[in-house]
């Protein structure tokens, strides 16, 4: 039984990564018009959805699985999108608009030379290191301090706000050497690629797939494993863990660690896609958003933070365009409708349908029996 | 032959000594120097009014609290003292201490029988858990335990959908899966039917021996079922020790039961309904 319930999941990860991939294939070779035709714009758009898709699983890791309503998930994230944007402005060299190799803020600013933790970012491979370690650097200390003091609750998530704010403050600040409330924009190419090129996009589209296959991937094991059981029974009854012997600390951190590396990875994929970052990226309310994502699509599920993270930055494409005014209220309005009538989001209403379902086909097949 | 260093208890059969063991609150003295010795293999039980310190006393011997004075010390089976004033929760735990809860704390959305699978006395490190399998032996433990615990036809039921009574056998459950060495078990009759409180004091009677037991009640009959030795404390000392029949007809124990109204009372709380 148990074997068969994993055949059907891999074979909807399979179908779904197929549907996923017909975008860049149809970019490639598809008509130029009609249904099919997918053009530059919307990959990139899917691929963003797709980033924030894999965000949305990292906070579900936390608030779904462990119970720690995280509100600094935008910050995780917004660092992965730093980091990697540092080596995109190195990239751009002399082609920026005052044709200096240093960045055009830096020249603005009147720098006369890189600063010294700018240096290491020519290095692809250093910067697609520290997307993961510098998120995940912050949430070590952080979670260390947090965990150990035994914050928790609605206290853990007003303090990861507050961070999240504090770092905001301090990412607008034109001396931070990080471009201020202009951020990082005007990027030319990432390995040699040029960004505005077709095929870049293909491939960046691509990768994000890939992340967002490994952490459905990853999330799968954790779940099977002890670890992810125990992760869940911290969320039911955090004493009994304690008084079974097993550091809670510990086991918090490590995912909340984990965690802040996806986010940061997803960042590092959304900024070249989107074409910049700045610091409301990491504004209070982003967070709030990926909760909201999380919430409508099903928290505590698999495919919730992903179906969730879609349907919302879908209607979201829309409603700016068609209703400028309104998103936030009717963001706002659409998380109070779920939290109120379906508390387990669109996964959750599925999941019920089937049951109402089985329940019909079972009273129904006496009688046709 | 004896080593003039050795501990005085070493040749004892003491598992954990207390002793002059201290705490307030804001002034407030929930323990005053308590002294507390208990036998390997001893099944007690605790008994107070409200506010005689019996959550806090267990919240020190599991490390939750930290006394202002005074020491807990375990004496391992290699003849080792551990303080237990300086541990944390669950180093205590591994050192074989499991506690039960006054209201039934297990993992609701697991099954019953992962509620044990977690509760096994594995290595509890994370990368241990990460590479764990299930091993025959560990599920010969586990079923053993679910006869005891009588919920081996509920094993794959969640155990947010068991009954209160049977939450809190799980709960016994998961702490004998642990093979600990001192149970420390609140109110483990709270809340249940008599039948059910009944078979509860058969199950902490067959630990009894395999198990050194500490056991809070406040429900008489039950504390005459399964009472051997009973400790009586009162504002955060032992008012009393020594078998139910004399501890219950103690005056000073009487008085302390009664308060100011049971003066007119000439029934005795302490007997049975």
């Amino acid at each position: 039984m148990l074997k068969r319930d994993n055949h059907t999941e891999f074979l909807i990860l399979a179908v779904v990564t197929s549907l996923l991939m017909l975008v860049p294939l149809l970019n490639a070779i598809g008509p130029a018009e009609g249904f099919l035709s997918v053009s530059a714009f919307q990959v990139s758009l899917y691929g963003k959805y797709l980033t924030y898709a894999v965000l949305a699983m990292s906070l579900n890791l936390l608030w779904g699985y462990t119970g720690l309503l995280c509100l600094c998930q935008s910050l995780f994230f917004a660092l992965g999108a730093y980091m990697m944007g540092m080596y995109l402005m190195l990239m751009i060299g002399e082609r920026g608009a005052y044709q200096s190799v240093l960045p055009d803020f830096m020249v603005f600013l009147g720098y006369q030379e890189l600063p010294l933790h700018w240096k290491p970012f020519y290095s692809f491979w250093f910067a697609a290191g520290a997307v993961l370690w510098v998120p995940g650097l912050l949430a070590l200390i952080f979670g260390f301090l947090a965990f150990r003091s035994r914050i928790k609750g609605v206290y853990f998530s007003i303090l990861t706000q507050a961070l999240t704010y504090a770092a905001c403050l301090m990412f607008f600040r034109n001396d931070f050497t990080f471009g201020g409330n202009n951020g990082f924009t005007d990027f030319k190419d990432i390995l040699g690629c040029d960004l505005n090129a077709d095929a870049t996009n293909r491939g960046l589209f691509t990768a994000t797939v890939t992340l967002l296959v490994l952490t459905y991937l990853s999330t799968t094991f954790l779940l099977k494993s002890k670890f992810g059981k125990i992760q869940q029974a911290i969320r039911d009854s955090e004493n009994r863990v304690r008084f079974s012997g097993y550091s809670t600390t510990s086991y918090k951190l490590a995912i909340f660690v984990f965690s802040a590396m996806l986010a940061g990875a997803a960042g590092a994929l959304y900024v070249p896609q989107v074409g910049g970052v700045n610091p409301s990226a990491m504004e209070a309310a982003k967070s709030l958003e990926v909760v909201v994502w999380v919430a409508v699509g099903g928290r505590g599920t698999k495919w919730g933070p992903i179906i969730g993270a879609v349907l919302v930055n879908f209607l979201k494409s829309f409603t700016t365009q068609a209703f400028p005014d309104y998103w936030l209220i009717i963001m706002g309005g659409l998380f109070v409708v779920v939290v109120l009538f379906f508390p387990d989001g669109v996964t959750g209403l599925y999941r019920d349908a089937k049951a109402a379902l089985n329940k019909r086909r079972a009273a129904a097949s006496p009688e046709s029996a | 032959m004896s080593d003039p260093n050795a501990p005085l208890y070493r040749d004892t059969s003491l598992i954990l000594s207390a002793s002059g063991v201290t705490k307030s609150f804001d002034g407030f003295k929930a323990i005053d120097d308590l002294n507390f010795y208990l036998e390997e293999g001893e099944l007690r039980t605790v008994i107070g009014p409200n506010g005689a310190g019996k959550s806090t006393f267990m919240d020190i011997l599991t490390g939750r609290t930290r006394p202002d004075k005074g020491t807990v010390v375990l004496h391992e089976k290699d003849g080792h003292d551990r303080d237990l004033t300086k541990l944390r929760e669950f180093e205590i735990n591994r050192l074989g201490l499991g506690r039960k809860f006054q209201t039934p704390s297990i993992y609701k959305s697991h099954t019953v029988y992962d509620n044990l699978v977690l509760s096994l006395d594995h290595p509890r490190g994370i990368l241990a858990a990460l590479c764990y399998r299930e091993s025959p032996a560990d599920r010969d433990r586990i079923m053993g335990v679910l006869q005891t615990i009588r919920l081996q036809d509920r094993l794959q039921a969640l155990a947010g959908s068991l009954s209160h009574g049977q939450k809190q056998w799980l709960e016994i459950g998961m702490l004998l899966v642990q093979n600990p060495r001192i149970l420390l078990i609140d109110e483990p009759a709270a809340g249940m039917s008599d039948e059910e409180t009944e078979r509860t004091g058969e199950l902490l009677l067959s630990l009894e021996k395999k198990h050194s037991l500490i056991v809070i009640e406040h429900d008489m009959e039950f504390i005459r079922q399964i009472a051997r030795k009973v400790t009586v404390l009162h504002q955060g000392h032992v008012l009393k020790d020594g078998s139910f029949e004399h501890v219950k007809n103690d005056p000073r124990v009487i008085e302390v039961y009664l308060g100011r109204q049971g003066k007119q009372n000439t029934t005795n709380p302490l007997s049975e309904k």
